[in-house]
C-alpha cells in the first residue's frame, strides 16, 4: 500500500514537473529568431502607413521660449492616449514631459549656462534607443524593438515587475500604481486605456503611422519638432543634422538615443 | 517524516498559530493591494522598488548561505557539519519560499506571473533569476528529505543525491550571483553599476545565513533534546566572522573607488545615504547604524575569548543580522533610485500596509522553517534514541 502511493506520488510528480518545464523549454528551442513565438501568418499594413528604417526626432529648442509652447505638445499626446493626470506626484503617470536642462542633461550640467537655456523647458520622453536597455531586462518581452525602430510595450503581457524602470536611465517608463481611468478626463475612445499594475510609456506614435499620420507631438509643435527616418539621407532629421549641431541625453552610456536636440 | 509537524507541544502550536495570524494579517492587506495596485505602497514613480525588493534580496543571502555547510561536510570532508547541513538546508528551502513571494507580491500583474515561462526571455536576467532560484528550492527539498529520511532508516542516501549535493554548491553561489546581476548590469544607476555587487552580496550572505543559522541551532538547543554541537557552532562562528569582514573590506573597497575617482554620478548615491542629498537623507542614522553594528560584530567575532562565549556570540550574531539587514534590505534597494536618473531626489519610505505585507511573508518563511526544523529535529531525536 505505502510503497504504491510512493511511486504514485513520484510519477505524479515527475510528469507535473515535466509539463512545467519542457514547454518552455520547447517554445525556446522553437523559437528561431529570439521572439518567443513564431507567427507564419501574414501581417497586412495599411497603404497610407509611414514606413522607415530607425524613426527619430530632431528637437529645435531655440524654437521654444517658455513653458507656454509646451503646453499643447504634451496635452496633444496625453489627450489621444489616454494618459490620466494623477495629482499625487509619487503616482504620477506622463509619457512627454519638460525638464530643466540640468535634468534632462544631468551629466552635461554647466555652471555658467546661456541665459536663454538656463530655465528653458526641455521636452523628454522616451529617446526610441537604438539599444534599449528596457527590453534587454523585460523577462516577457512585453516591451520589444520594432523594426522601424520603435520600443513598443505590450500592455497585455506586462506582469508589472517594473525591472524596465530600473533598466531606462531617462525615467521615461511610468506605472499604473492605481487603476487610472477614473483619471482620464476624456477617454478617447481609438486608443487602449490602460489597467492598473502595468508599465507604459512614450509610442512615438505608432498607432498613427500605421495610417499615415505623423506623431501628434510633431503636429502640434509648429514645426519645432521634426520627424524622420534617420537612415534615408534625404529626410527632414537628416537634413537638420547635417545643418546643426545637436546633443543627445545621456550618449555615453552607449543606449543610442533616436531624438536629438538642437540647444 | 511529514507527520512530525503535526506533532507537538502546546508552545509549538502556540508558535505556529501566532505566525499564521500574522501571515492572516499581511494576506489580508495583500487583498487590499491586489484589488487597489502597488500605490498603497510608498513606491513612487522615481523609487519603483522598495522593501519587497529589498526583502527578497537580503534573504536570497540567507538562502546561499546553506552551502557553508554543505562544502566543508562533502568537499572537505569536516565531519563536525554533518550533524546540522540538514539545518542549512532547511533554512535555504524556507527562505527562497520567501523571495518567491516577495517577487510575487511586488508584481503589478501576479496573475500573469506565469509569462515569465510562456515567453522565456533568456536576455533578461530575471528570467535567470527564476531559473536559478526555483532549481535551488528544488535542490535542497529533495537533498534535505532524502538525507533526512535515511538517517531515520539508518540507510546509506540514495547514490544519486551525491551528484545533486555537488551541483547545489555552484547553485547556491549562482543564485546570489544572478540576483547581484539584476542591478549591477543597468546603465545609468550609479550605484548599482559595480562589478563587486555580486562579491558584496555573497560576502554579507555568508555573514548573515550562518548567524541567523547559529541564533536557530541555539534556540533548537534550548527547546528541544537535539544539541548542534558546540564544534559546529565555533566552526560557523569563524566563517560569519570572516565573511562580515570581507564584507565590510569590500564595501570600503567600493567607497575607495567611488570618492577616489570622484564621478558624481557614482558618489551622489552614497552621500544621499550617509549625509543626505539636497537636505534629504532619511536612511542616513539607519546606514550609520548598520556600518556601526557590522564594525561591532567584527570586535566580537574576531576578539577569540568573546566568540567563544556563546552568550556574547548570540549578541554578535544578532548585531550581524540586523547591521547586514539594514544594509541590504534598507538601503541597497532605494539607494540605487535616489537620486533618480534625472537627478531629483524623491525620496522612499515603506508604508504600514507595505510593512505588514511583509511581515506577513516573513511569517510564512518562519512557519515553513518551523515545521521544517520540527521534522529534522524530531528525527534527529528519534536516532539519537531520546524518548520524545
Amino acid at each position: 500500500m505505502k510503497s504504491s502511493r510512493r511511486s504514485f506520488l513520484k510519477v505524479a510528480g515527475v510528469s507535473a514537473l515535466g509539463t512545467g518545464l519542457l514547454k518552455p523549454v520547447a517554445d525556446l528551442l522553437a523559437a528561431s529568431g529570439g521572439h518567443g513565438e513564431a507567427p507564419a501568418e501574414k501581417v497586412y499594413k495599411n497603404e497610407k502607413a509611414l514606413k522607415a528604417k530607425q524613426w527619430a526626432m530632431v528637437i529645435d529648442t531655440r524654437k521654444f521660449g517658455s513653458e507656454k509652447d509646451l503646453r499643447p505638445i504634451i496635452e496633444a499626446c496625453h489627450k489621444i492616449h489616454n494618459v490620466p493626470s494623477i495629482d499625487n506626484k509619487r503616482h504620477e503617470i506622463k509619457w512627454i514631459w519638460e525638464e530643466e536642462f540640468k535634468h534632462a542633461f544631468p551629466d552635461q550640467e554647466l555652471r555658467f549656462l546661456p541665459e536663454r537655456i538656463e530655465h528653458l523647458p526641455f521636452l523628454v520622453f522616451c529617446n526610441q534607443c537604438e539599444n534599449p536597455p528596457c527590453v534587454r531586462a523585460c523577462p516577457t518581452k512585453a516591451t520589444f524593438k520594432r523594426d522601424d525602430g520603435i520600443v513598443l510595450m505590450d500592455f497585455h503581457r506586462c506582469i508589472g515587475c517594473r525591472f524596465c524602470m530600473a533598466a531606462c536611465p531617462y525615467g521615461s517608463r511610468s506605472f499604473n500604481f492605481r487603476d487610472p481611468r477614473p483619471f482620464i478626463k476624456e477617454t478617447n475612445p481609438k486608443f487602449p486605456t490602460r489597467m492598473k499594475g502595468v508599465v507604459e510609456k512614450c509610442n512615438f506614435c505608432e498607432e498613427r503611422l500605421a495610417v499615415g499620420q505623423i506623431p501628434a507631438c510633431v503636429e502640434a509643435s509648429n514645426g519645432a519638432l521634426v520627424f524622420g527616418d534617420l537612415e534615408d539621407p534625404e529626410s527632414d532629421v537628416r537634413k537638420l543634422l547635417r545643418e546643426n549641431f545637436t546633443i543627445r541625453r545621456k550618449q555615453a552610456l552607449g543606449t543610442g538615443p533616436a531624438i536629438y536636440y538642437i540647444v | 517524516m511529514l507527520e512530525n509537524a503535526f506533532k507537538g507541544s502546546k508552545r509549538y502550536y502556540g508558535w505556529m498559530t501566532a505566525l499564521l495570524a500574522i501571515i492572516g494579517i499581511g494576506f489580508g492587506f495583500y487583498i487590499w493591494q491586489l484589488r487597489f495596485g502597488l500605490g498603497i505602497t510608498g513606491m513612487s514613480r522615481d523609487v519603483t522598488w522598495g522593501f519587497y525588493i529589498a526583502q527578497f534580496t537580503f534573504l536570497v543571502g540567507v538562502a546561499a548561505s546553506a552551502v557553508m555547510l554543505v562544502l566543508p561536510y562533502y568537499l572537505h570532508h569536516y565531519k563536525a557539519f554533518g550533524k546540522i547541513t540538514i539545518l542549512g538546508e532547511f533554512l535555504a528551502v524556507a527562505s527562497v519560499t520567501m523571495c518567491i513571494l516577495f517577487i510575487f507580491v511586488d508584481l503589478g500583474q501576479p496573475m500573469r506571473v506565469l509569462n515569465v515561462l510562456l515567453y522565456p526571455t533568456p536576455n533578461s536576467v530575471l528570467f535567470w533569476d527564476m531559473v536559478v532560484l526555483n532549481g535551488y528550492l528544488l535542490l535542497n527539498i529533495v537533498i534535505g528529505w532524502k538525507i533526512l529520511e535515511a538517517e531515520r532508516n539508518a540507510v546509506a542516501p540514495p547514490s544519486w543525491i551525491k551528484p545533486l549535493i555537488y551541483l547545489s554548491i555552484p547553485w547556491a553561489v549562482s543564485i546570489h550571483t544572478v540576483t547581484a546581476f539584476l542591478y549591477c548590469g543597468l546603465p545609468g544607476r550609479g550605484f548599482w553599476l559595480t562589478a563587486i555587487l555580486a562579491p558584496r552580496f555573497l560576502s554579507s550572505a555568508f555573514a548573515a545565513g550562518p548567524s541567523l543559522l547559529i541564533l536557530l541551532c541555539l534556540i533548537v538547543r534550548k527547546l528541544t533534546k537535539f544539541d548542534p554541537g558546540k564544534e559546529q557552532i565555533q566552526s560557523l562562528a569563524k566563517i560569519v566572522a570572516y565573511a562580515i569582514s570581507i564584507n565590510v573590506f569590500f564595501f570600503l573597497c567600493e567607497v575607495f573607488v567611488v570618492f577616489y575617482s570622484n564621478i558624481p554620478e557614482h558618489m551622489d548615491h552614497f552621500k544621499y545615504l550617509f549625509v543626505g542629498l539636497q537636505g534629504h537623507g532619511v536612511l542616513v542614522p539607519w546606514m550609520w547604524s548598520s556600518l556601526a553594528l557590522m564594525v561591532i560584530s567584527i570586535i566580537l567575532l574576531v576578539v577569540p575569548s568573546t566568540r567563544q562565549n556563546e552568550s556574547i556570540l548570540a549578541v554578535a550574531c544578532v548585531t550581524v543580522f540586523i547591521g547586514t539587514w539594514i544594509d541590504k534590505g534598507l538601503g541597497m534597494i532605494s539607494g540605487g533610485f535616489v537620486p533618480s536618473p534625472l537627478h531629483h531626489v524623491n525620496e522612499y519610505v515603506p508604508t504600514i500596509p507595505e510593512i505588514l505585507i511583509a511581515l506577513g511573508v516573513w511569517a510564512t518563511g518562519f512557519f515553513v522553517l518551523t515545521a521544517l526544523f520540527k521534522i529534522a529535529v524530531t528525527v534527529k531525536e528519534e536516532v539519537a534514541g531520546v524518548a520524545s
